[in-house]
């Protein structure tokens, strides 16, 4: 028994709660979301030590035992995910007062910001199929809150996509549940995993499986379900696109590793197959998104298709080299999605456009914010030393040994275009002369640029420090194929 | 100008409102042996506050129920939070919940639990998402 486990649930409830008490008062909302992020980003940390010296924590809600009640995991992979979480969330919280959203934030978004975190920590906690559909919801109401918030007309039309394409998945994640639950009888996800194992997955369940990918696949926008992505992730603000690119597709992708992982294993020929192939058309339609376009926000937000392509393609390959490259790279897609999408939000600020066409000679006023731009293109794209390296070697390495050639080499032509989106931004928009700008004045990026390097600074130790995480990861990977540990730790049996 | 009158409906309201408060409590505390609990219990609370409205009109009923009902949310909430942050006092898991008898005055020998606690936060709750959802819309021009 340990209550730790659930104190990345309870902190941002909590904050969220005391939050709406302090609505009309931005000042004191702006502290008190720096103090209390500050203090969830300490505890995850703490959490993170603990469970990697002592081991899974298991959270037996009500004292209620295994099978019967709602348990909470802190495994590995969790706790590494709610660290990165509240990385994102912290940054995010002393970005966010410099980022222009001044009536905006009289408008609870202080509280929907921290049910938007409790969402997401529950989703990556929970050990029980139903809860993670309510956690969704959760992360998903607070979503909607912060999409529409400011009441723009191209806000309303997005956020009525997004709002119906969600409530559409949601009542089939609903529909997949109540049909697992007739066929096992529970629940529980690790005694899923055990009976699923003991019929070996046969018929229906498979298609219970794909139910649930599609589920899954249309949260994280795969290949044929992301059309809705784009559009409705550019429309609010800079601070609220960073927190949905960083967390919300990464929480389907998450759900899809561990369902994937844990539950539906023994027809990897069907199930696993079907993931290679979706992987390679995200990836390919990803990247024609973001090529086909010359708004600086839009080609970010295309390029979290590809990220989910890539991190399908190892939890497809089903290998320990994949399953690492998965979770590398998942990690450093969340940190390095909001940098981008923070620093994409300094560039229109100062140069009062997000069309590429309109813009130029930027370095000449703000150098710090091209360089920046620059190395988080070289992170994002996998150039060595950086993170998306390790992620992408590891998970291209796993293609190969599992004979998809194919993918291989697009997933390593995506990478080149990857560079080429964000380095277009950087030609574009940073180089040229400084007649270009016109009669632009210099705006201050006072306290918008400190974050995002902070974050930045962060996603590069990943990559440089790589040494150092690489074998905690590949212990994850090894833990995550081998689905009896969970449920034993679990059930204890 | 023609005024309606509305005698047999504000006649009515006044009775019904209160059979309808006292409905919705009796159906907040039976919720642990019997049908009910917080949510039914809040809905028929707002039902019952909306028939007021409905008789009554704004300016009257705001001035009989002076209060903000968006803050019973976060209220709420913290009913609800509560009973499981005293699982970090008493070191027990989260939302453990536990129950004993009482000898109380008038009601003499009952049986009270944890887990009624909350059930008032989630009938606080309810009742301020009603009333908020409803006021909202009805104040809206």
């Amino acid at each position: 028994m340990s209550n730790l486990a659930v104190l990345p649930i309870i902190l941002p409830l909590v904050s969220a709660i005391t939050l709406i008490f302090f609505n009309s008062k931005v000042n004191i909302s702006r502290k008190l979301t720096q103090i209390f992020s500050v203090i969830s980003l300490l505890v995850s940390c703490y959490i993170v030590w603990k469970v990697f010296t002592d081991g899974t924590i298991i959270l037996e809600t009500g004292a209620w035992v295994a099978p019967y009640g709602i348990i909470l995991v802190m495994d590995s992979l969790a706790s590494l995910l709610i660290l990165t979480t509240n990385l994102v969330a912290t940054v995010c919280a002393f970005y966010a007062p410099h980022a222009g959203l001044e009536k905006k934030e009289s408008y609870y978004f202080y509280p929907f910001f921290f049910f938007l975190i409790t969402g997401v920590s529950g989703a990556f906690i929970t050990g029980d199929l139903f809860n993670l559909f309510v956690f969704f919801e959760v992360l998903l109401m607070a979503s909607y809150g912060l999409i529409v918030l400011g009441g723009g007309k191209v806000q309303l039309r997005e956020s009525l996509k997004y709002l119906l394409i969600n409530l559409f998945s949601s009542m089939l994640f609903v529909t997949a549940i109540a049909f697992l639950y007739a066929v096992v009888g529970t629940v529980n996800m690790a005694q899923i995993g055990e009976r699923v194992q003991e019929v070996e997955q046969q018929g229906i369940l498979t298609t219970i499986g794909i139910l649930l990918f599609f589920v899954f696949a249309t949260k994280a926008a795969l290949f044929p379900l992301y059309y809705w992505l784009p559009k409705s992730y550019i429309v609010p603000n800079p601070v609220i696109s960073a927190l949905f690119g960083a967390l919300l597709t990464k929480v389907g992708i998450y759900s899809i590793l561990r369902v994937f992982s844990l539950i539906f294993v023994y027809k990897l020929e069907l199930t696993h197959e079907l993931f290679i192939w979706v992987a390679g058309l995200s990836m390919v339609f990803g990247i024609i998104g973001a090529l086909s376009t010359n708004n600086i926000k839009l080609i970010i937000a295309y390029n979290i298709i590809p990220a989910i392509g890539f991190i399908l393609l190892g939890i497809g390959t089903f290998t320990i080299d994949g399953i690492s490259g998965s979770i590398y790279y998942l990690i450093h897609d969340m940190i390095i999605k909001s940098v981008l999408f923070l620093l994409v939000g300094v560039i229109v600020y100062v140069a009062g456009t997000s069309d590429l066409r309109k813009m130029g000679g930027l370095i000449h006023y703000y150098p710090v914010l091209g360089w920046l731009l620059f190395i988080s293109a070289f992170v994002l794209a996998g150039i060595p030393p950086f993170s998306g390296f390790i992620g992408k070697l590891l998970l291209l390495k796993g293609a190969f040994a599992s004979g998809h050639i194919a993918i291989v080499i697009i997933g390593l032509l995506t990478s080149l275009l990857i560079l080429y989106s964000i380095m277009k931004i950087f030609i574009y928009g940073f180089w040229g002369d400084k007649q270009m700008l016109g009669n632009l004045e210099k705006k201050s990026t006072k306290g918008l640029i400190a974050p995002v390097a902070f974050l930045l600074t962060f996603s590069v130790l990943l990559g440089v420090g790589a040494e150092f995480v690489y074998p905690h990861i590949d212990s994850i990977a090894a833990y995550i194929l081998d689905p009896q540990i969970y449920i034993d730790s679990v059930l204890k049996e | 100008m023609y005024k309606p009158n509305d005698l047999v409906l504000r006649t009515t309201t006044s009775l019904i409102a209160f059979i309808l408060l006292g409905f919705a409590i009796y159906l907040l505390l039976a919720g642990h042996n019997s049908p009910g609990g917080g949510f039914v219990g809040g809905l028929l609370t707002s039902g019952a506050i909306l028939l007021m409205y409905m008789a009554y009109g704004m300016e009257v009923v705001k001035k009989i129920i002076p209060i903000n009902f968006t803050l019973l949310i976060p209220i709420g909430l913290s009913f609800a939070v509560g009973t499981g942050l005293g699982s970090f006092i008493f070191n027990v898991p989260f939302l453990s919940q536990t129950f004993g008898y009482f000898h109380l005055p008038i009601f003499g020998e009952i049986e009270l639990a944890t887990a009624m606690i909350f059930d008032i936060g989630v009938y606080f709750t309810v009742v301020g998402v009603m009333m908020t959802i409803i006021l909202t819309i009805a104040n809206d021009q």
